[in-house]
């Protein structure tokens, strides 16, 4: 199976609440073992498009066709329910902005890590307390804390957690929101270096969305820079920050403090 | 040696027996009559009906004696009594605009067409216990005062009603009634299926425990869901129940009932697209039952949060737990079966206790 | 009892039951909602099981209920004496001889044949629920197959206890399919459910479902690969008939703590005492 086509197209994506526009005709490509970024200001759109994505939210247009692991293509936005949660569960993570949305807060870390892989059939207590174990140890996670609950842990732990939870059933594609926000800087530069090597070794596919530049910088291949619900500018992600085209792209660049 | 109890059978017997006893009371009291119950115990009367979902004085003045006055025994007895009865068909909706009006406030206007008529109401009472009630041959002795005669409403002018008044104005929401094909649902006949529709809602509600939702509305008084009420209207008086039997084609008075009927006026939403007007909430019951109907309108009001964007965050706006807990027929079942014996499974528990404990 | 029907609903009522159980056999272990009307029983206390019965009962049937596995605990006389009085059918403590058997909180020790229905009264229908109190959620995890956590329990009970602490009404998978909550039987009980050749209906009046397992249909426990589903043992068999291998009532018999261990099933254990002293009690 070669990678020619991509493994998820998106064309003409809106979405109208109202007379507001969520956002309007976005389209773009994404191949497997590559991050996309989508960034802007708050209201951008970007996280319209993720949650049209990921099912939270109805589009009023659109199509997102995604290759499944048999080949097949399919419009993700016009699957019933039924199949779109199979989906999510056995080949898609979504990695939440606030940890708690991700997690189960009254279940061990254990628990949380181990559930996808129950969800899909797995019925040996061992293995998947030891597939546990070992993604903890993953993301830096220390083991013994593997029967503590979520609660009992600091925002980037969690963030780890939620991380963990996410990968351990090997998705093709992840989404994640803003996955270092609130996190303290020094918090959130551990926790890119871990995401940027974890995409790398499994050869994930993965579109980030955030409104912070230096985490596109370091985590993806390339850049939507988004505005008002459209696309403005798009490209390789170096490019596109050093030598942005669009002024709005120029502004955002321009606005970020160097220390 | 232990020996098997036996003997179920007729320790039950024996316990019916000791309860019609308890029932029965003292045998030198006179015993109670329905007619003295469904005349001066009205309003208990009035709420058996309504949660009971039968309109019939007498059974439910039955079903109060029979109960020992427990209300909510008594609305058991009277729902299980309504199982049995064949259903002849749907009556058309009642009209309360047409209503013989013996009780009509509102609070959004001070003064309005026909008044504002007060009626038989606790409202303005000063909560003194009346010892002349405990006199004995009370019941034989002319009253003191002058009986009262309400002043007679000539037929021909309904009491028009204050929604309407905003209605014309375009202050307040559309009540729109939905297609005559639409099929009304039926809490008595069909399972709840989530989301309900406003029909089924107003069901639940409306069978559902004055108490609860007496709770449930005071909390969204409280804040707890607020959506700025006032009593636009309440009214009660009897209205016609008319069926269309098809064989005749046209409509014929079957009974007359008397209900009240509670119109809330709400806190006012407007969009980008619409102007601002004033929401609503409705309660309706049987007989005299103003707490009753106004909870009723406060928690329809609440429950309408979704479908006028509001946030969801108080249980008055749960759907599911509001209509789900509402029945208090199903809720003291099930609190009380726990008085069943649950033996075997807690002797379940015991063996995985005292196995944990010997591991440890 | 006059002016009531025959077992006190109404035929109409008893159709709409029956579809619901057909329907329900033909998706074992899949929760049918149904029309469930007030009946002169409290809620919670067996309403779902007395609309099975009553739809399904017939001139000819043989009726026994227990309660916790005996005939006369009050429960099981006075639903007994409810269907005595609406329809006057034959009523037997003898499993062997019943047709339909009412029960809540065990299945009985003698096996059941090809034929005869076990109707079980249900508290809580849903599995999840205490995973997931919105209804409207939990459907869509059993239309999904997304029972995976149902497992995270088992897997938090082994981790803080090093065993899974659900001792009845413990969740099975049906068919291969659906998950299911047999009703609080004891765990003892669930291996009884495991291609049983009489039918099994579920019922739950306050909560509006009716659930089957169609006969010779496969019940497992849910376990894990490496800690299997066990049932409870006793330490000594029935004080009064010297039954091993059955649920044992535990009885305090003094002030000093002492106690006696006797058969659940009142039926099986008398008819174990018959065998022995060659009389039937």
């Amino acid at each position: 199976m070669t990678d020619e086509s991509p493994l998820l197209s998106v064309r003409g994506l809106t979405k109208r609440y109202g007379a507001h526009l969520g956002c309007l005709d976005v389209g773009f490509d994404l191949w497997s073992g590559e991050v996309l970024g989508v960034v802007g200001e708050s209201g951008s759109g970007k996280t319209t498009v993720l949650n049209c994505l990921a099912g939270s939210v109805e589009p009023s247009g659109g199509t997102a066709l995604y290759q499944q692991r048999d080949g097949r293509r399919v419009d993700v936005l016009r699957m019933a329910e039924a199949a779109r949660r199979r989906m999510l569960r056995a080949d898609w993570g979504i990695v939440h902005q606030n940890p708690r949305d991700g997690l189960r807060m009254s279940v061990s870390a254990g628990a949380n890590v181990g559930e996808p892989l129950m969800a899909l059939g797995q019925r040996h207590y061992g293995r998947i307390r030891g597939a546990a174990l070992r993604w903890l140890e993953t993301v830096e996670i220390p083991v013994d804390r593997v029967d503590d609950l979520p609660s009992t842990f600091s925002g980037g732990m969690q963030q780890r957690l939620q991380i963990a939870r996410n990968l351990v059933a090997q998705p093709r594609l992840v989404l994640m929101d803003e996955p270092t926000g609130g996190l303290d800087v020094s918090v959130q530069a551990r926790l890119l270096d871990l995401l940027r090597s974890l995409v790398a070794d499994l050869g994930l596919a993965a579109i980030v969305v955030t409104h912070d530049l230096g985490v596109v910088r370091l985590l993806a291949h390339r850049l939507l820079v988004m505005r008002r619900g459209e696309i403005v500018e798009a490209g390789l992600t170096d490019q596109v920050l050093d030598d942005p085209h669009h002024e709005y792209t120029q502004l955002l660049v321009a606005s970020v403090i160097h220390p | 040696m232990y020996v098997a109890v036996k003997g179920g059978e007729e320790a039950i017997a024996a316990a019916h027996r000791l309860l019609a006893q308890a029932r029965r009371g003292d045998p030198a009291v006179p015993e109670l009559s329905l007619a003295q119950i469904e005349q001066q115990l009205g309003l208990a009367v009035d709420r058996v009906m309504g949660e009971g979902s039968l309109y019939d004085r007498e059974l439910a003045a039955l079903a109060i004696k029979q109960a020992s006055g427990d209300l909510i025994e008594a609305v058991f007895l009277l729902r299980a009594y309504r199982t049995t009865l064949p259903r002849f068909g749907s009556s058309q909706p009642i009209e309360t605009a047409a209503m013989t009006v013996r009780r009509r406030i509102s609070a959004t206007f001070k003064d309005l067409p026909g008044g504002q008529v007060l009626g038989p109401t606790y409202d303005y009472t000063h909560r003194l216990l009346d010892f002349e009630l405990a006199a004995p041959g009370e019941a034989g002795r002319a009253p003191e005062s002058p009986a009262v005669t309400p002043p007679r409403r000539p037929e021909t002018e309904p009491l028009p009603r204050v929604i309407d008044l905003l209605d014309r104005e375009g202050l307040i929401e559309n009540e729109a009634p939905d297609p005559a094909d639409r099929r009304v649902g039926d809490l008595t006949r069909d399972p709840l299926t989530l989301p309900a529709g406003r029909d089924v809602r107003l069901q639940s509600l409306a069978r559902g425990d004055e108490g609860f939702l007496l709770a449930l509305g005071y909390a969204t008084q409280r804040g707890y869901g607020r959506n700025h009420p006032f009593a636009g209207e309440i009214r009660l008086g009897e209205v016609e129940v008319e069926l269309c039997p098809e064989e005749l084609g046209f409509a014929v008075t079957v009974a007359e009932i008397t209900v009240t009927e509670c119109q809330m006026v709400n806190q006012f939403k407007g969009s980008r697209v619409a102007p601002p007007q004033f929401t609503r909430g409705y309660g309706l019951a049987f007989g005299h039952s103003e707490r009753k109907a106004m909870a009723m309108a406060l928690v329809d009001r609440a429950l309408r949060a979704p479908e006028l964007g509001e946030d969801v965050s108080a249980p008055a706006q749960d759907e599911e737990f509001v209509l789900y807990h509402a029945d208090n027929v199903e809720a003291s079942g099930f609190v009380q079966h726990l008085k069943l014996p649950h033996y075997v499974d807690f002797q379940s528990e015991l063996v995985l206790l005292r196995a944990l404990r010997s591991q440890a | 009892m006059s002016g009531y029907n025959f077992a006190f609903l109404d035929e109409q009522t008893k159709r709409m039951i029956r579809r619901s159980i057909l329907k329900a056999v033909a998706i074992p272990g899949y929760q049918v909602p149904f029309g469930s009307r007030e009946m002169p029983l409290s809620y919670g206390w067996g309403t779902g099981g007395v609309q099975v019965t009553a739809s399904l009962i017939g001139p000819d049937d043989v009726l026994k209920v227990i309660d916790q596995g005996a005939d006369d605990t009050t429960n099981a006389v006075s639903i007994r004496s409810f269907f005595v009085r609406t329809t006057g059918v034959r009523t037997t403590a003898r499993t062997r001889e019943a047709t339909l058997i009412q029960s809540r909180h065990r299945i009985p020790e003698t096996p059941l044949r090809a034929g005869q229905v076990l109707v079980f009264q249900v508290p809580i229908p849903e599995p999840l629920r205490w995973l997931e109190p919105r209804e409207a959620e939990t459907r869509k995890m059993h239309a999904v197959e997304d029972y995976g956590a149902m497992h995270v329990r088992l897997y938090e009970d082994i981790t803080r206890h090093g065993k899974v602490a659900q001792t009845y009404d413990y969740p099975v998978r049906v068919n291969g399919r659906y998950l299911m909550r047999p009703s609080p039987i004891p765990k003892f009980d669930n291996p009884k459910l495991d291609r049983n050749p009489a039918l099994l209906l579920f019922g739950a009046g306050r909560e509006k479902r009716i659930y089957a397992v169609p006969p010779h249909t496969s019940v497992q426990s849910l376990d894990f690969e490496d800690h299997p589903f066990e049932v409870e043992t006793w330490r000594e068999p029935c004080a009064l008939c010297g039954a091993a291998g059955v649920f044992l009532d535990e009885i305090v018999v003094d002030d000093k703590g002492g106690r006696t261990f006797v058969c659940s099933d009142t039926d099986h254990c008398a008819e174990r005492r018959g065998r022995r002293s060659g009389i039937r009690p």
